[in-house]
């Protein structure tokens, strides 16, 4: 059984890896907008998820009016990404001005409902645009970067076997390593990245220091959403296949990532969703041999949910978080 | 307008001639027209317009008693679209009950649950399992499937099957809360969905993404309950239960409690109140609800699949409670009705009717924006709507008002009385 789980290994590592990074950057906006707001924003998966449509509307685009032949493919990539960040970017603000700013003050119950009905509606919305103009809301985007490459894992011993992956995971997983980077040193470095940070351990506090709180708010939601849209386009280069419903358990999943890294910290939430990924892969593949095929790979959400409630209960603050006493 | 209201205000005789008028031209444009739906819908406004008047309760509780025992199945009864109606009718029913429990759960306790339709998954499965040959595959002993007979047992089983995994959802609520509680409900609604789809190995329990097909139909005396318009009084019968059962929590001493814990957790704790317990109560009770009407579904679909239990069913209910206004049961009662016949009756003639006039070359009506596949962006919208501007839902929640100078005054007589007796038992020493 060893000797299986060792043979597969390297290739869960891969496939976990590219999966991670990308709960990784969603845990991102969940854990920025949970730090400043305390609100799970529900509509984050949704925001992913319309990141993506944007995407693959423009590539297709792109290729009927000949651009993607024109132009190489990596420059035309980046093109979308720019152009899907900012828009999700300024449809988060959007969401964030329209459905939870009247609320702020309201009992934390009500928000989270508006937040489940902006996620519904955002659903909806992009499912019928899409079904009007297509026929269909499940969309296939143009192949790009289908090259594989292999890491010879057998040479270094026999017990594991090649590993295989293709051009758009490495270019995956280098630009979530870029975004995170520029995202931590953002936050860790700027002065609006102290005013973020000054917002989410006591707003009133910030405000009295001169800080414009509405427009940190804003600023956090459009950095997460950009962060959140350009993931999408990431993850339909390398899934190939999206359709409206893909946000809302992907979304539920970055979440837990959030949850394991400790929610409102932000690093914490690249290590879980990088954790996440690796453990999602390696349950998905060795499930069955480790139960004897009792659980199939179809449990590996149930997986997921699970480490989600085992660490609600018994480390609610995360692996990486501290630990907060309610004061009253 | 507001001359004529002000006017009716106050006035009981002119609203029970108002209301009985009402019912009998409804009943009568039924009767006539059958294949009306406006006609069925106005008939159960009826019911709404009860509420609103000032009758005394019991006398209200008797006219709605009338209506939905006597007058809506009669009236339906003689045309071709009787058993569509009663389904319609049975349907709300079980959404009524449901989103009750739910009440008890989110408007009461103040827990968002978001994977409440696990519970009517669990119940529907208690009975579909059991009430099909499906139960032989993994139980060597009885004869399976049981008899109709047993679906009334079913009903008290199912109940407690689905407390039974509300509180042991509700372990996790000792530690996580508020919107944590959210997620974890999701996830746990999820759970049992994927669950029950996969749980046809290694021992073939709810097989699978197949379903329970053939379902025995209850029976009570040798009589089978197989068409809708015989499922809408059990429904009818399990319905008037849970309101009165609701009801009576409200205002008891739990109830309150969950009203406590719902406003301040901690005030709550500090004033005595144990909220491992009292959560665990709301859960357990919103659950049996739903369990219960999970049987009920169960014999009336005569078929069983993981399918009828997603997210959407969940948030669905959701909806009618907040629709409808977050602890109040007349408002639930009116949000699930809304949403249910909105679901099941509206959205469908209207799709029809944009479909016919496509059909017809009046307008060109693109498919993807049929109504009945809009049933997202609707709930979207109206949780978004009520979330901002009215939170307190349709019908708004309202606490029993005490008249401060009548209760001292009662206690003044209550102590006056004690004294007498203390004095008779003086007089009597």
């Amino acid at each position: 059984m060893l000797a299986d789980i060792l043979n597969t290994l390297p290739q869960v590592l891969v496939d976990g890896l590219a999966l991670g990074a990308i709960y990784a950057v969603i845990a991102l906006g969940y854990t920025m907008v949970y730090g400043i707001l305390e609100l799970i924003n529900f509509a984050h998966g949704e925001i992913f998820m319309t990141g993506a449509f944007i995407g693959v509307a423009m590539l297709i685009l792109m290729t009927g009016m000949g651009w993607l032949a024109a132009m190489p493919a990596i420059l035309a990539l980046i093109l979308v990404l720019v152009v899907t960040s900012i828009l999700t970017g300024f449809m988060g603000v959007g969401i964030e001005r329209m459905a939870y700013r009247p609320l702020r003050n309201s009992p934390k119950l009500i928000t989270l409902i508006s937040a489940i009905g902006v996620s519904f509606l955002l659903q909806d919305l992009v499912r019928f645009i899409t079904e009007y103009k297509r026929g269909n809301y499940i969309l296939t985007g143009p192949s790009m970067f289908n090259s594989q490459f292999t890491i010879k894992f057998s040479s270094v011993s026999s017990s594991f076997s090649d590993a295989f992956f293709k051009t758009s995971t490495l270019i995956l997983i280098i630009c979530v390593v870029v975004m995170m980077v520029a995202l931590d040193f953002f936050v860790n470095k700027t002065k609006w990245g102290m005013a973020m940070r000054a917002v989410a351990q006591d707003r009133d506090t910030a405000s009295l220091m001169s800080i414009n709180v509405n427009k940190v708010i804003s600023l956090t939601f459009f950095i997460g959403s950009a962060l959140g849209g350009a993931t999408g386009v990431l993850f339909a280069v390398q899934y190939g296949t999206i359709d409206p419903y893909i946000g809302f358990i992907l979304g539920l999943k970055a979440f837990t990532a959030a949850v394991l890294g400790g929610i409102g910290n932000i690093r914490g939430a690249m290590a879980g969703g990088i954790m996440l990924g690796l453990l999602e892969m390696f349950a998905a593949a060795n499930l069955q041999l480790l139960t004897n095929g009792v659980l199939g790979a179809e449990y590996k959400d149930v997986f997921a949910f699970a480490i989600l409630i085992i660490v609600l209960i018994f480390k609610p603050e995360g692996l990486f978080g501290k630990a907060v006493t309610e004061k009253v | 307008m507001q001359r004529l209201t002000s006017k009716l205000k106050g006035n009981k005789l002119a609203q029970i001639i108002l209301l009985v008028l009402y019912v009998l031209v409804t009943s009568l444009s039924l009767y006539l027209a059958q294949a009306s739906v406006t006609a069925f819908l106005l008939l159960l406004v009826s019911l709404l317009l009860l509420y609103y008047t000032e009758l005394p309760d019991r006398l209200k509780w008797v006219i709605a008693g009338v209506v939905l025992v006597g007058v809506i199945p009669f009236v339906a009864s003689t045309g071709p679209s009787y058993q569509s109606y009663m389904e319609v009718a049975t349907v709300v029913g079980i959404y009524v009950a449901m989103a009750l429990g739910l009440n008890i759960v989110v408007g009461l306790a103040g827990l968002l649950d978001l994977g409440f339709v696990a519970f009517f998954a669990i119940g529907a499965y208690t009975y579909g399992i059991f009430a099909t040959a499906q139960a032989a595959n993994f139980m060597p002993f009885g004869v399976f499937p049981l008899s109709g007979d047993s679906f009334w047992i079913f009903i008290l089983i199912g109940c407690f099957v689905a407390a039974l995994f509300g509180v042991l959802l509700g372990i996790p609520v000792l530690r996580v809360k508020g919107d944590y509680l959210a997620i974890v409900t999701l996830g746990f609604g999820e759970i049992i969905r994927i669950v029950f789809n996969n749980l046809d190995k290694p021992v073939n329990i709810t097989n699978g993404a197949m379903g329970l097909a053939s379902v025995k139909p209850p029976e009570i005396f040798g009589f089978q309950f197989v068409y809708p318009n015989q499922f809408y009084f059990i429904v009818l019968a399990i319905l008037l239960f849970v309101i009165l059962a609701v009801r009576r929590f409200e205002f008891s001493k739990i109830g309150r409690s969950w009203k406590a814990v719902r406003e301040n957790e901690i005030a709550a704790q500090s004033m005595g109140i144990h909220l491992v317990r009292t959560k665990l109560l709301a859960f357990a009770i919103g659950a049996s609800f739903s369990g219960m009407m999970g049987v009920v579904f169960a014999a009336k679909q005569t078929f069983v699949d993981p399918t009828s239990f997603t997210l959407l069913e969940s948030i669905t209910i959701l909806v009618m409670v907040i629709l409808g206004g977050m602890g109040s049961v007349p408002g639930v009662i009116l949000g699930a009705a809304v949403i249910t016949i909105l679901n099941l009756q509206v959205l469908t003639e209207v799709t029809n009717y944009l479909n016919q006039l496509s059909l017809n070359g009046v307008i060109s009506f693109p498919e993807a924006l049929s109504p009945a596949k809009m049933q997202r962006f609707i709930f979207g919208a109206i949780l978004i709507i009520f979330a901002i501007y009215r939170p307190q839902g349709l019908i708004p929640a309202k606490n029993p008002v005490f008249d401060e100078e009548s209760l001292k005054e009662g206690s003044e007589n209550h102590r006056k009385k004690q004294i007498k007796v203390e004095s008779d038992k003086g007089f009597q020493a």
